[in-house]
């Protein structure tokens, strides 16, 4: 019997497979696009893939004893060390397979974690296991705060975000810093494959996740993952919210690959921050001169990405 | 009886991982671990190992390498002391509870403050209660031997659980023994290639380390606990099978002259050889003291400790830490539960001695065993203090 799907005469069910490796039945909430990404992450990756997956909410959601949405081989062992956990899969699946108790087979080793988990407690079995060139793509889910714990902010927190502590109060007006950019400190490591996505542009997602799986060595890819939730939005704008943040600039969509950088989407005019900041309550506090700053920053960040494409173009000096 | 050999004790035990095929080596540097990981990248690197040397960037880091290794169903090892142990401590705990078969040897050493890189017991005993097997090693050759018990032990499917085989920090880790090897050949028969019941792999998806709801946790931990409980006989046939090899047997609780003796000395380690030589010097004037060595501390050999000190009227438990504000050491702790149940028990006095590298000699012992007569502080005294 066809599915529902295999019906409708639409051509994403024709280019991407239909078969699910992160299943249905998990216990996301509403409009999450973390689960969104993570089921594409997933399926771009296909059958032969094991996760090591870090506390956090896609660690609750997929895995209730005794239940589990995974198709795939996957472990939790902590909040801190997924990366760690990954390289040592990955280190364990070679050795055995070189030493001939498992069957020489390309098998591909994920770590995976929020932006808490990576860019925080994460960040320095992440840098280790960069350093050291496991064969592994290690994806950060970023809904730019602990929503799992509450929404408490972290150091990928957007500057004027309000969280639960980083609340806007009469003196303090939300996240007093800016987000720490993790892309650039995992490209600073030299690896072959860098990139950001969000799960709006879908098939560009899968296609990042497709080119790091290829690629030998260590690929990080900063999947930017909306959470109505915790940024204080109705569930069916998140795919919106992820489109906004591209087009502003606030996260803007690219690739370093073996040290050169692309725009994955072409935008000739920035959209005012304001577009994407205005339909967010965790942004409802931001006075005028807070939105001006943060459209300087937003404008100053995107101009030192294009120097980077320019600089590292196939055609530049270098 | 094969050739004797004087070698390091930390180069005695990275021969033995080697020879028990490790395929994952994870460690980072400190003192006084660090000859056993050199060594062993020396082997990888010169192709006489054939294993993934990591070295990770912490020792949390080597926990959790691996963990991910085990889980992919390879043999792994890694190697710490002190700081090192407490850094990777929250991995140790997800390790056995996710029954996950490895070997760690802790060479052990005292925690900060203040620095001290000399021995003490106070590493392994913050993770006391951590979910390991933990066996304590006297000698360089009881270190030797138990690389490959320990791999046997851990992977024994009765068990699956990981095993730590704790040696003292320079006392025993920076010594040259006389080592006597096994053969490769009855190191493969003892230590056939790992089989795990499940790994990490695309053609059997499994899923490792769930979320577990109040319902179903308590569950969980019962069937824990269960497991550790129900090791010893394995355990016991692991020595049994690799004495019939070697010709050196091992046991939960070594005994020495404890028949008769109304005095009895209990350690765990290296203290052990230094109090039977005091123990001597007592008998060369006529007084019976036994000693007792705690080899396996968990799970705790109740039985056969109660056994080993049947007929004595005092216990002296040697204690390498200190709990803070509690009943004394973790060693007495656990002395005096054992006994407590019994219907004619001995007084049990404890010493805290050999703190932060602080020497035992024999002669302390003697001191020792006058001083429990003369019935000190109730709980514990600290043997040894300068004034």
């Amino acid at each position: 019997m066809d599915t529902y799907l295999d019906r409708l005469n639409v051509y994403a069910s024709r280019l991407v497979s239909q078969k699910e490796y992160f299943v249905p039945g998990h216990r996301a909430c509403q409009g999450c696009a973390e689960a969104l990404a993570l089921r594409l992450v997933a399926k771009a990756l296909g059958r032969n893939n094991v996760i090591a997956c870090a506390t956090g909410c896609m660690e609750i959601v997929s895995s209730p004893l005794p239940l589990t949405s995974w198709d795939v081989p996957w472990i939790h062992v902590a909040f801190d060390n997924t990366a760690a956990v990954a390289s040592g899969i990955e280190a364990g699946l070679k050795v055995l397979m070189r030493k001939g108790r498992i069957p020489t087979q390309r098998i591909n080793v994920m770590g995976m974690a929020g932006d808490g988990g990576t860019s925080d407690i994460g960040l320095q079995a992440l840098s280790g296991a960069l350093e050291r060139g496991h064969n592994m793509i290690y994806v950060c889910f970023d809904n730019e705060a602990y929503m799992n714990t509450g929404i408490q902010r972290s150091s990928s927190t957007p500057f004027g975000a309000s969280t639960t502590t980083s609340p806007a109060g009469t003196k303090v007006h939300g996240q007093t810093t800016w987000k720490k950019n993790m892309p650039e400190i995992a490209a600073a490591h030299n690896i072959p494959y860098v990139a950001t996505a969000c799960a709006s542009y879908p098939f560009d997602l899968m296609e990042k996740v497709k080119k790091a799986a290829d690629i030998e060595g260590p690929a990080y890819i900063h999947i930017l993952s909306v959470c109505p939730t915790g940024w204080r939005i109705p569930p069916q704008s998140a795919i919106h919210a992820g489109r906004l943040a591209v087009e502003t600039g606030f996260f803007p969509l690219y690739e370093v690959e073996r040290g050169r950088y692309r725009l994955s989407v072409d935008l000739t005019k920035l959209r005012p921050v304001e577009d994407y900041l205005k339909m967010q309550g965790r942004f409802r506090h931001l006075t005028d001169e807070m939105i001006a700053e943060i459209q300087e920053r937003v404008q100053k960040e995107y101009r030192k990405l294009e120097k980077k494409v320019e600089m590292t173009s196939p055609g530049s000096a270098d | 009886m094969a050739k004797r050999i004087g070698m390091e004790v930390s180069i005695a035990a990275a021969e033995a991982v080697k020879q028990a095929n490790a395929d994952i080596i994870a460690a980072y540097p400190i003192t006084p671990q660090t000859h056993i990981v050199e060594h062993l990248s020396e082997l990888v690197n010169n192709g006489e190992l054939d294993a993934e040397f990591i070295p990770v960037e912490s020792e949390h880091s080597a926990m959790s390498v691996c963990t991910g290794a085990a889980a992919a169903g390879a043999r792994s090892f890694t190697c710490t002391s002190s700081q090192g142990l407490i850094l990777m401590s929250e991995i140790v705990y997800a390790a056995s509870s996710l029954r996950l078969p490895m070997l760690m040897i802790l060479a052990n050493r005292s925690l900060n403050s203040p620095l001290s890189i000399w021995n003490d017991h106070s590493d392994v005993m913050a993770i006391r209660d951590c979910g390991w097997i933990q066996i304590f090693a006297d000698n360089g050759q009881e270190v030797y031997d138990h690389v490959f018990v320990g791999y046997r032990v851990a992977e024994d499917r009765n068990i699956l659980l990981p095993f730590i085989l704790n040696l003292d920090g320079f006392i025993l880790t920076h010594v040259i023994e006389p080592i006597e090897m096994v053969d490769q050949e009855v190191a493969d028969r003892y230590l056939p290639p790992y089989q795990p019941l499940y790994r990490l792999h695309p053609d059997h998806p499994v899923t490792m380390g769930c979320f577990g709801p109040p319902i179903l946790f308590t569950e969980a931990k019962k069937a824990q606990d269960e497991a550790m409980n129900q090791t010893m006989p394995h355990i016991i046939k692991a020595w049994q099978e690799f004495g019939d090899l070697t010709g050196r047997y091992y046991n939960p609780v070594e005994v020495n002259g404890t028949e008769g003796a109304k005095t009895i000395i209990v350690t765990q380690g290296a203290l052990g050889e230094t109090a039977s030589v005091g123990i001597d010097q007592m008998r060369a004037v006529n007084e019976t003291v036994g000693l007792v060595k705690i080899r396996l501390w968990r799970p705790f050999p109740f039985e056969e400790f109660r056994k080993a000190v049947k007929g004595a009227e005092l216990v002296v438990v040697m204690d390498r830490a200190i709990s803070y504000g509690g009943p004394g050491g973790p060693l007495a702790s656990e002395i005096r539960a054992a006994l407590y149940q019994e219907e004619s028990r001995p007084r049990v006095v404890n010493f805290i001695i050999g703190l932060g590298g602080r020497d035992v000699s024999p002669g302390d012992f003697v001191h020792m065993v006058e001083r429990a007569k003369a019935r000190p502080g109730e709980w514990y005294e600290i043997h040894g203090v300068r004034e």
